[in-house]
């Protein structure tokens, strides 16, 4: 444990909500590898008992799986409450993507896209918060995305979501900031994952899962805020960030 | 996008499918007209090429179970061996057979039936393993050892995939006291020489020479040959005490970019060919288990070195009694074709134990394998090659192989009883790569 009280690793036990996609089972293996216990969330708790048990097998650490549905909000404290203890580090990696067309004229698909990417992931990390006040430390970390930091044509109602939850990890942050809890946003840019496969993604832009999950590593133990998982994404973002909108609102991407 | 195999020829236009589960990967058998499973592309040519559909098993990762008494272990086809590598041999583990890098699956280990330089007296990878999952080309998942579906199971081991898509591997770790080996060199004037001494070393665990292919005359074969035994914990050298696993493997170095074709050539790999052999001194050293299994390892995309053409990799065994005059025979049509291979390797296989249909590469007798640059020099070289080793009943192995003909499986003698199964298991070759295609498999 460092001095603010903060541990990543051996001796600390992350909560990774959304632990069966790509980024998530990335940052597991990853903590899982510095000797750290986890706690994978899923749906269904089927499909992520083999990846728990791999990690068992790989770095012979804790991993205990809990069903749950971040949508299902009313369930949040009541998983809180039961987890066996109060995690060190709590990581949403929770994300939708949607497909923008449909979500473009179809309310009920949008509003799926925005309760999964920013209502229930900053709800939840909301009460995390809470508890991590009262006990007077710990970590969350937000997956958010470069997406929300302007919204683009092709992909706003995600973009917005993602916004949304930037906003709200900023201002839990804020909130937080004298006391010694912290608050992470990872901004992962593109990532070869599941959900993007099949795009045609630039490689110089484009993580592995693995990275993020070394992003994670790095961003708790130096003590960052806000973190891009490749930095060539910074100043893309500073750029698009400052384009005058008049110029922005034409650009097709 | 462009997938090759790691000799980068030949190439298909191909999006790889990332199947995570079971049960994606019977929808694509479900749908594809034909696919072929693809590990971490280390096989050389065209065995995990298909243009329609690649299963790039690499996300089905997941270690399933590890016993820490006996060191079995069930893992997901798409391991890479050097995850449990990694993982295991801080633990005392180690794999019963490696091949020559740590970068391929578990998956990709029992298609090619990899051996590696203690064939002599463990067998090939296939020999080790307990049990596999084998899902068909239909989507049935079929449990086969040498117990239950027998045929199937000797089909897939060295069956290239042909057979169905592995998904689970059972198969046992051995035992290692720490993360070195002691390492002994000799060195050999000759190749009559060299094969002595494989001979008289057959006691040795691992045995691998490297051949200096240029030399002819009465230099001919001249090689350095490395024997290996994993060291005990009792010879631990005082810097190591205490700590019989500390190896940590060195930072990788990587090519950044396709070196251009002439830097390959005749000259340079002489030189180098010399350097080597001069340099070599024979003696004991203590060396790191990941230094003498994986020397290459240490350089990333080191099959960029031969420039953006790619390369081919020539790999034949010939029957034991007529190894010394085909090995001779061959030598000497490579030396006065002055093509130069960079990497030639050569290893005396033990007896292999027979599996009815499979079309497992290693048999007893001696191995050579040469790499060359294509180039049309290149290809008709091997094919002048393919009648010597025809002609001495030997054979060529196929996840090295980019380009030899259907006539040179004629060196597998379980042939007929594979293309039985396949006809019957699966007609329309479903299963299928652009190896099965050329050599009608």
């Amino acid at each position: 444990m460092n001095a603010s009280g903060t541990a990543y690793g051996a001796g600390s036990l992350m909560l990774v909500v959304g632990g069966t996609s790509d980024i998530g089972r990335a940052i597991a293996h990853r903590h899982a590898a510095a000797g750290g216990a986890l706690i994978l969330t899923a749906r269904e708790t089927a499909r992520l008992e083999p990846d728990a048990q791999d990690i068992r097998l790989r770095y012979r650490t804790e991993v205990t799986v809990v069903g749950f549905d971040l949508l299902a909000l009313e369930t949040h404290a009541r998983l809180l409450d039961e987890l066996p203890a109060l995690p060190d580090i709590v990581v949403c990696v929770a994300g939708l993507l949607g497909d923008h067309a449909v979500s473009r004229g179809d309310p009920i698909a949008a509003k799926l896209v925005m309760e999964t990417n920013y209502v229930a992931p900053a709800l939840l990390l909301g009460l995390v918060a809470n508890r991590f006040e009262a006990r007077g430390r710990g970590v969350i970390v937000g997956i958010s995305s470069v997406a929300g930091e302007r919204g683009r044509a092709s992909n706003y109602v995600y973009g917005s979501a993602k916004a949304g939850f930037t906003a709200f990890l900023s201002g839990l942050r804020a909130r937080l900031s004298r006391t010694s809890v912290r608050v992470v946003t990872i901004k992962p840019g593109f990532v070869a994952t599941r959900m993007t496969a099949g795009f045609k993604l630039p490689p110089v832009l484009t993580a592995q899962p693995e990275e993020v999950g070394a992003a994670v590593a790095a961003a708790i133990r130096r003590q960052k805020d806000v973190v891009y998982v490749r930095s060539i994404w910074q100043p893309i973002m500073t750029v698009i960030r400052y384009m005058p909108e008049t110029i922005f609102k034409r650009m097709k991407y | 996008m462009k997938l090759s195999g790691w000799g980068r020829y030949p190439w298909v236009e191909v999006l790889p499918e990332e199947p995570r589960t079971d049960t994606e990967i019977c929808a694509h058998l479900a749908c594809a007209p034909s696919l072929i499973a693809r590990g971490n592309g280390r096989s050389y040519g065209d065995a995990a090429l298909n243009e329609s559909c690649v299963l790039d098993m690499r996300h089905m990762s997941r270690l399933v179970a590890f016993d820490e008494g006996s060191g079995f272990m069930v893992c997901e086809a798409g391991v890479l061996l050097s995850d449990l590598v990694a993982l295991f041999v801080p633990r005392g583990w180690f794999v019963p057979v490696t091949p020559g890098t740590r970068f391929v699956t578990i998956g990709g280990m029992v298609a090619a039936d990899v051996h590696g330089k203690n064939h002599h007296v463990a067998g090939s990878f296939g020999d080790h393993v307990r049990w596999l999952d084998l899902m068909l080309a239909d989507g049935q998942i079929m449990r086969c050892s040498r117990q239950e579906n027998v045929g199937l199971f000797n089909a897939t081991l060295g069956g290239m995939g042909l057979t169905g898509v592995i998904l689970r591997v059972a198969f046992a770790l051995q035992r290692i006291e720490t993360d070195l080996i002691a390492q002994r060199l000799l060195k050999a004037a000759s190749l009559d020489e060299a094969m002595d001494l494989f001979e008289s070393n057959d006691a040795a665990t691992y045995s691998v020479a490297w051949i200096d292919c240029l030399a002819s005359g009465g230099r001919l074969g001249r090689s350095l040959i490395t024997l290996g035994e994993h060291l005990p914990r009792s010879a631990l050298p005082p810097t190591r005490e205490g700590r019989p696993f500390a190896d940590v493997p060195r930072q990788r170095l990587a090519m950044p970019v396709s070196s251009p074709a002439w830097v390959m050539n005749r000259r340079s790999v002489a030189t180098f060919n010399a350097l080597y052999y001069a340099r070599g001194r024979p003696g004991e050293r203590i060396v790191s288990l990941a230094s003498y299994f994986y020397p290459l390892d240490a350089i990333g995309a080191w099959n960029r070195l031969y420039g953006r053409n790619g390369f081919v990799q020539y790999q034949f065994v010939l029957p034991k009694a007529a190894s010394r005059e085909g090995l001779r025979a061959v030598l000497d049509r490579v030396a006065a074709a002055g093509a130069g291979s960079f990497l030639a390797v050569l290893k005396l296989f033990g007896a292999a134990r027979y599996r009815a249909g499979s079309l497992s590469f290693p048999r007893e007798g001696y191995t050579l394998a040469l790499d060359f640059p294509v180039s049309t020099g290149t290809f008709k070289l091997l094919e002048q090659l393919d009648v010597i080793v025809a002609a001495f009943g030997g054979r060529l192995y196929l996840a090295k192989d980019a380009r030899s003909g259907a006539a040179m499986l004629a060196g597998y003698d379980q042939l007929d009883t594979f293309r039985v199964l396949r006809e019957r298991l699966d007609p329309v070759r479903r299963l299928s790569s652009l190896l099965s295609r050329r050599l009608g498999l």
